[in-house]
């Protein structure tokens, strides 16, 4: 927005006729435009800022929701300070979710676009593989978290009673994160893979025989040329890698509601907050420090988006 | 201090229109829809259903009265009693019952948003801390005029009266929580129900001996444990001391609840390993199938099994210490409070003290397959199955009746801080110095 509106005062060639246009606007013009301006601010300020600036005012209070506003106890820093040093599932909490974050990085990812790289070879069958791979996208992560419990349960569950083990894989806070991340990577590898796999088919056969005239092998190619085309996907990827492991959330609630070795800060946000425990001073405190850490990416990521533009 | 305001209060609809809304609405309405709708995470749109619309009603004489209900169309017969109980009071009144049915857990999750919206005048609850919380918030209605009601007796009574001595609550129903098992089980292998703590002992020993795990245990879900701490603290350190722990009086790292803790732990090798993986219904399975003896759990273990509880008998947890003995237990009870937001005050009451008769829980009671345990002492007992006419009976027999530690202190404290910990104490019940002074700090931050 801000760039449309300057463009006009510093392009001096193309100034008179804008400014003619500008005249010309109607009544019925100016209405429209302002419209257009005003409800997407209504939204983002009534939606997104409002509630966030609440959340950071809750956050030096304690109140249960009962009564009006002014029943609020004001105590600074008390949230802040119980949640460092008192609440035992914080630092697991974010321990967790930097784990998460670097999981879904590293495995789902790759194994993504290795599938991506085998079904774009156009073998027999490959649209069934297609398929098969996306359909747990299709699937609500809670859903999955549920599907899981039928491999997972200790007692009733498939793995333990093909292997003949006894783990607990939901239950044991040593293994459970690490069960509850392979089920949210099986989910996560086929979205990474489609959009690898649309990455691919649009990128110009040209360059691959180029590179096949040049003598370059097949993993050279991909390496050196097929990937580095593809960075627009790649940013892609990387932001929804980043936005899923901080949202994580919904796998966890439905396997023990973020508890016992499966703390995330979503987890703690709700169950502070919704249900019959009515911390909201504490949980959005909590909140608070959910939304300063996904600031930091977001702010990493909008700086590079901004770079790419104005080098454009 | 907090009036309760039936209007005004967009936190009971949806999201979106309490954002629209906001345009008209004071500065102060304003921020605390904002509040509630951006930090509820949308739970306040749950129970959309709830809002009702302003317009209807009134107060007048024979207006409809509005039943909220937690249990939906689809929950079998605990709906069909309820609603069975709606029409036989609707029939005999001539008072035109309009019914809210919400899911259990939607229902508990959005209680605060509910109540503080426009609730229904008269709702399913429950005793203990729970009604006490927001009888202190002015949310539910004094209904002590409506006592006493035939037919309940002085502890029931005592568990619908809040801190300030009046009344805000009437009992329909309960059940117990004690030690289940099943009778061919125990028959088979000359079991029976032990009476002392030595004869405890030795019954779990005897079934290690053979092979059987003494007692079933899943903790999954966080609150099914609490009954073990519940009885062991009632057993060791009396219900006296065990209610006044609940209401944040007693300190959590003091001996006595460390004393809880160490006996527990000495307990651990005869319940099931690794709990935190199964769920309660995982466990009451192996209970039914034999592979544990015994299951300290409510009656609701029978609707894990699948099966009418004909081969299913409970003891109460044996004594533990001579002078304190066996005489309290955990028997949650629900009933039903009148909001103090509902638009017919005069209207809720009356069905509300109609809902604690004897007719109301008998047409509850033969409107639906399976009865509940009345509270009423006055209600036929020819609907009970055996299970159910030995908990009235055990529980008519008790001194004292507790009603959970999720119900009997504060929601936030059980839910936040127990459930973690005891959840703690199960991973590593070494470290039981460590638990309860976490335990101790959060308890002091919360309670203030």
């Amino acid at each position: 927005m801000a760039t449309t509106d300057e463009a006009p005062q510093t392009d001096e060639s193309a100034a008179p006729p804008t400014q003619r246009r500008e005249k010309r606007l109607g009544g019925h013009d100016r209405l429209v435009i302002g419209a257009m301006l005003a409800l997407p601010i209504v939204l983002v300020v009534g939606l997104v800022w409002v509630p966030a600036l609440g959340s950071v005012a809750l956050s030096f209070g304690t109140w249960n929701g009962f009564g009006d506003l002014d029943t609020i106890e004001w105590v600074g820093f008390q949230n802040y300070q119980d949640i460092a040093t008192i609440y035992p599932p914080f630092w697991p909490a974010i321990r967790h979710n930097l784990i998460w974050l670097a999981f879904l990085f590293v495995f789902p990812t790759l194994l993504g676009i290795l599938l991506a790289v085998v079904l774009d070879r156009e073998m027999r069958g490959s649209r069934f593989y297609q398929t098969a791979f996306y359909m747990p996208v299709v699937l609500s992560v809670a859903l999955i978290g549920f599907i899981w419990q039928l491999f997972y349960s200790r007692d009733q569950g498939l793995i333990n009673e093909v292997f003949g083990t006894e783990v607990d894989w939901y239950g044991d806070p040593d293994v459970n994160l690490w069960a509850v991340l392979v089920a949210n990577a099986w989910r996560h590898t086929g979205y990474v893979m489609l959009l690898y796999l649309a990455g691919l088919k649009g990128v110009d056969s040209t360059l691959r025989e180029a590179a096949a005239v040049d003598g370059a092998s097949e993993v050279r190619t991909f390496f050196h040329v097929i990937f580095p085309v593809m960075r627009p996907i790649n940013m892609i990827v990387v932001v929804i890698v980043v936005i899923e492991s901080l949202r994580a959330f919904d796998i966890v609630w439905v396997i023990n509601k973020g508890r016992n070795g499966l703390e995330l800060i979503g987890a703690l946000v709700a169950q502070n907050v919704i249900g019959e425990a009515t911390r909201y001073g504490f949980g959005s405190a909590l909140a608070v420090i959910m939304m300063l850490i996904s600031s930091i990416f977001i702010t990493i990521y909008l700086r590079n988006v901004f770079r790419e533009e104005r080098q454009r | 201090m907090s009036r309760p305001r039936p209007t005004g209060f967009p936190g009971g609809t949806s999201v979106p229109r309490s954002a629209l809304t906001t345009m008209a609405a004071s500065r102060r309405s304003v921020l605390r829809g904002m509040a509630l709708s951006g930090l509820a995470l949308g739970s306040g749109g749950l129970l959309a259903a709830c809002g009702g619309d302003d317009s209807g009603g009134g107060s007048g004489e024979g207006a409809t009265v509005k039943f909220g209900i937690n249990e939906a169309e689809s929950a079998g017969p605990a709906y069909d009693r309820l609603a069975a109980m709606a029409a036989a009071y609707t029939e005999e009144s001539g008072t035109e019952v309009s019914l809210n049915a919400v899911d259990h857990n939607t229902f508990q999750e959005s209680i605060n948003t509910y109540l503080q919206g426009s609730p229904d005048d008269v709702f399913t609850w429950f005793a203990g801390f729970r009604m006490a919380q927001f009888a202190e918030a002015g949310l539910i209605t004094d209904v002590s005029d409506l006592w006493p009601i035939d037919g309940l007796n002085d502890s029931f009574k005592q568990a619908s009266t809040a801190p300030d001595g009046k009344q805000y609550f009437v009992p329909v129903q309960y059940y117990p929580w004690a030690v289940f098992y099943r009778k061919s089980v125990f028959d088979k292998n000359g079991w029976a129900p032990p009476e002392t703590n030595d004869d405890f002992m030795a019954l779990m020993d005897d079934m290690q001996g053979k092979g059987v795990t003494p007692f079933a245990f899943g903790d999954k879900d966080g609150w099914p444990a609490m009954g073990t701490f519940d009885i062991l603290n009632m057993r060791l350190n009396g219900f006296d001391f065990h209610m006044s722990l609940m209401a944040g009086e007693e300190a959590w790292d003091g001996d006595e609840v460390k004393q809880v803790f160490e006996t527990w732990r000495t307990l651990l090798p005869y319940h099931q390993e690794d709990p935190l993986g199964r769920t309660w219904q995982e466990a009451a399975t192996a209970m039914g199938n034999g592979e544990c003896g015994m299951y300290l759990l409510g009656t609701f273990v029978v609707d894990a099994l699948g099966e009418n509880g004909e081969d299913l008998d409970f003891f109460t947890f044996p004594e533990l210490d001579s002078s304190i003995g066996s005489d309290a237990l955990d028997a949650p009870i629900d009933g039903f409070c009148v909001a103090a937001g509902g638009q017919n005050q005069e209207g809720g009451k009356a069905m509300a003290k109609w809902l604690g008769s004897a007719v109301a829980a008998d047409a509850a009671n033969n409107g639906a397959d399976a009865p509940f345990i009345a509270a009423n002492e006055g209600a036929s007992t020819s609907t009970y199955s055996d299970l159910q006419k030995k908990s009235a009976e055990v529980v008519g027999a008790a001194a004292n009746i507790a009603q959970f530690m999720d119900r009997d202190t504060n929601a936030d404290f059980a839910n936040t801080v127990m459930i973690p910990s005891i959840q703690e104490f199960l991973k590593n019940p070494d470290d039981i110095d460590g638990v309860t002074a976490s335990i101790q700090e959060q308890a002091a931050s919360i309670f203030g």
